[in-house]
């Protein structure tokens, strides 16, 4: 392990790119994100902090053209999402693994099948999915359990389903928002092994979190949003940084 | 692209929602039968006119005591008329003749009537028989004319009635269908919300917008093409019931619209079905299914 990039922009190919971007949702009214550039590298891994309503999940709505933005660039795995045209959305998004708080899995379907459902309706053939799930499912740790459904599973494997899903068709970007927001500490160590384990292995990650001891532990690349602007961005950061957040609070008054 | 779960999520769709998949598959079919008969009393109302208006000409009904002079005179002057193309004698014989194939069904009317009750006339074509008023004004009151007829006044009641018949159906009919487009929108309103968790993660995923909205439209075509195969079978009924076992039977001063027709309406009514439904489904999804 390891021997993939792992450090931030180590192999400085921008796989995400966020060029003077505001995103207004309704006029006259304070943009969601002001102003933001961000640009991350192939294979590293992001947090995104700061606090609720301070853009996280608006930049990463960005990021899978669920929003345009208002102004500015957004480029994703070499695409330019203010020129893509809607029809070839799907085809992004199977770029870009999506996990969630509350994992989204489909109650009425089997570990299997909620894995498989990803790859069948992207249209994988029925060969490729029978080898792809359990392969993805060893990876997150959950072989064996194929057949059990969301219910009778820990919030953990629940969220280890959703990274399976998400990741299942390998794609190059992984978006992680909030995904051990409703998870136990011990529990959320085991997400982040598992997407440490994800990352190394090529995959940029990019998560948004309120979890200062996930971000402590793993001290990788933080970018802190504080309403709507980037006030921090550094290389092997932590949680807070009293001084920007009393900074910022500063600027406020 | 694998079919296989386009079809589990049809079946899903249509097992969550049969009591609104039934009323949508009624609406459908009334509303496309009554569109289809309406287009078939359409057709019959053209058959008959074709019928008619060939057969049907200007009547010169003579007076009871009528001279063979006078009638000479007429049938000179008849033929003369530049507007006039065809002049035929009819007995009282030739008209009880004709009154008995009219009414061989009736044959308790037949015999009430005496050849002598029946008036001699000439039967006359004309080049242009909307020239009716001409040729009434100039043979009206000769002597020996008791009343000239154009036959087709005779027929404009009846083809009225048809066509008031004609133009309910079809007004019911788009009511109808208006109704159904209503219906199968919340269907699949409903149905796209009873499924926003499968579709919210196809979207998620990266399945193409046609992925997506496929077992919709096919629910949609689906229940155009059961609905349209009821008002098939709703027409073919009418038709072997009611036109051939009974109109048909009593009826013999006309021909009724044959099975070619019927077949033909049932298609364009068929396919008329399947796209109403699916683009139904179709504007449905746009509106509901978006991103």
């Amino acid at each position: 392990m390891g021997q993939t990039a792992q450090s931030a922009g180590q192999l400085g190919v921008p796989v995400i790119v966020l060029e003077t971007v505001t995103k207004r949702f309704a006029a006259g009214t304070r943009p969601a994100l002001a102003d933001v550039s961000v640009s991350i590298d192939r294979g590293e891994f992001v947090f995104l902090v700061g606090a609720s309503g301070s853009g996280k999940s608006t930049l990463m709505r960005l990021v899978t053209r669920e929003e345009a933005a208002s102004r500015g660039e957004v480029t994703v795995a070499g695409r330019n999402l203010n020129r893509l045209p809607s029809w070839r959305v799907p085809a992004l998004r199977r770029e870009i693994g999506c996990v969630f708080q509350d994992f989204r899995l489909l109650p009425g379907k089997t570990v299997f099948a909620n894995v498989a459902f990803a790859l069948e309706v992207t249209g994988r053939s029925r060969g490729h999915v029978r080898t792809a799930v359990p392969e993805v499912l060893d990876l997150v740790g959950l072989g064996g359990k194929e057949q059990r459904l969301p219910h009778e599973l820990s919030g953990g494997e629940q969220q280890r389903v959703a990274i399976a899903r998400a990741f299942a068709a390998k794609p190059p970007i992984l978006l992680a928002d909030e995904p051990t927001g409703n998870l136990d500490p011990s529990t959320s160590v085991g997400i982040m092994r598992l997407l440490d384990r994800i990352n190394r292995i090529g995959t940029t990650v990019v998560m948004a979190t309120h979890d200062s001891d996930v971000v402590d532990a793993m001290r990788r690349r933080v970018i802190e949003l504080d309403d709507g602007r980037v006030v921090r961005d550094q290389r092997r950061g932590v949680y807070g940084s009293p001084y920007v957040r009393a900074a910022s609070r500063l600027d406020a008054r | 692209m694998s079919v296989s779960p386009v079809v589990s999520e049809v079946r899903t769709g249509l097992r969550q929602n049969v009591t609104m998949t039934i009323a949508v598959v009624v609406t459908v079919a009334v509303s496309l039968a009554l569109l289809g008969l309406g287009l078939l009393i359409g057709k019959q109302i053209n058959v008959m006119k074709g019928y008619w208006y060939d057969k049907v000409e200007v009547a010169v009904y003579l007076t009871p005591d009528v001279t063979p002079a006078e009638r000479d005179a007429l049938n000179a002057e008849l033929t003369a008329d530049p507007l006039v193309s065809q002049v035929t004698y009819e007995s009282q014989q030739d008209a009880y003749q004709r009154f008995k194939d009219q009414f061989k069904n009736s044959p308790g009317l037949v015999d009430e009537v005496n050849p002598d009750e029946l008036p001699e006339a000439f039967r006359v074509k004309m080049t242009d028989p909307r020239q009716f008023a001409q040729i009434s004004e100039r043979f009206s009151g000769q002597p020996g004319v008791a009343e000239v007829q154009d036959q087709r006044e005779l027929l404009k009641g009846f083809f009225k009635v048809l066509h008031g018949f004609q133009i309910t159906a079809l007004v019911i009919g788009i009511v109808q269908v208006l109704t159904a487009l209503v219906l199968i929108s919340n269907t699949i309103r409903v149905a796209a919300f009873s499924r926003r968790r499968e579709t919210s993660v196809m979207r998620l995923v990266g399945a193409s917008n046609l992925y997506i909205q496929l077992p919709f439209v096919i629910e949609g075509a689906l229940a155009g093409l059961v609905g349209g195969a009821l008002a098939i079978a709703a027409i073919v009924a009418v038709k072997i019931y009611v036109v051939d076992h009974r109109l048909a039977k009593s009826v013999v001063a006309f021909p009724f619209v044959g099975w070619g027709a019927i077949w033909g309406v049932g298609a364009l009514v068929l396919a008329f079905g399947i796209v109403l439904s699916s683009s139904a489904s179709f504007v449905t999804l746009r509106r509901h299914l978006r991103a």
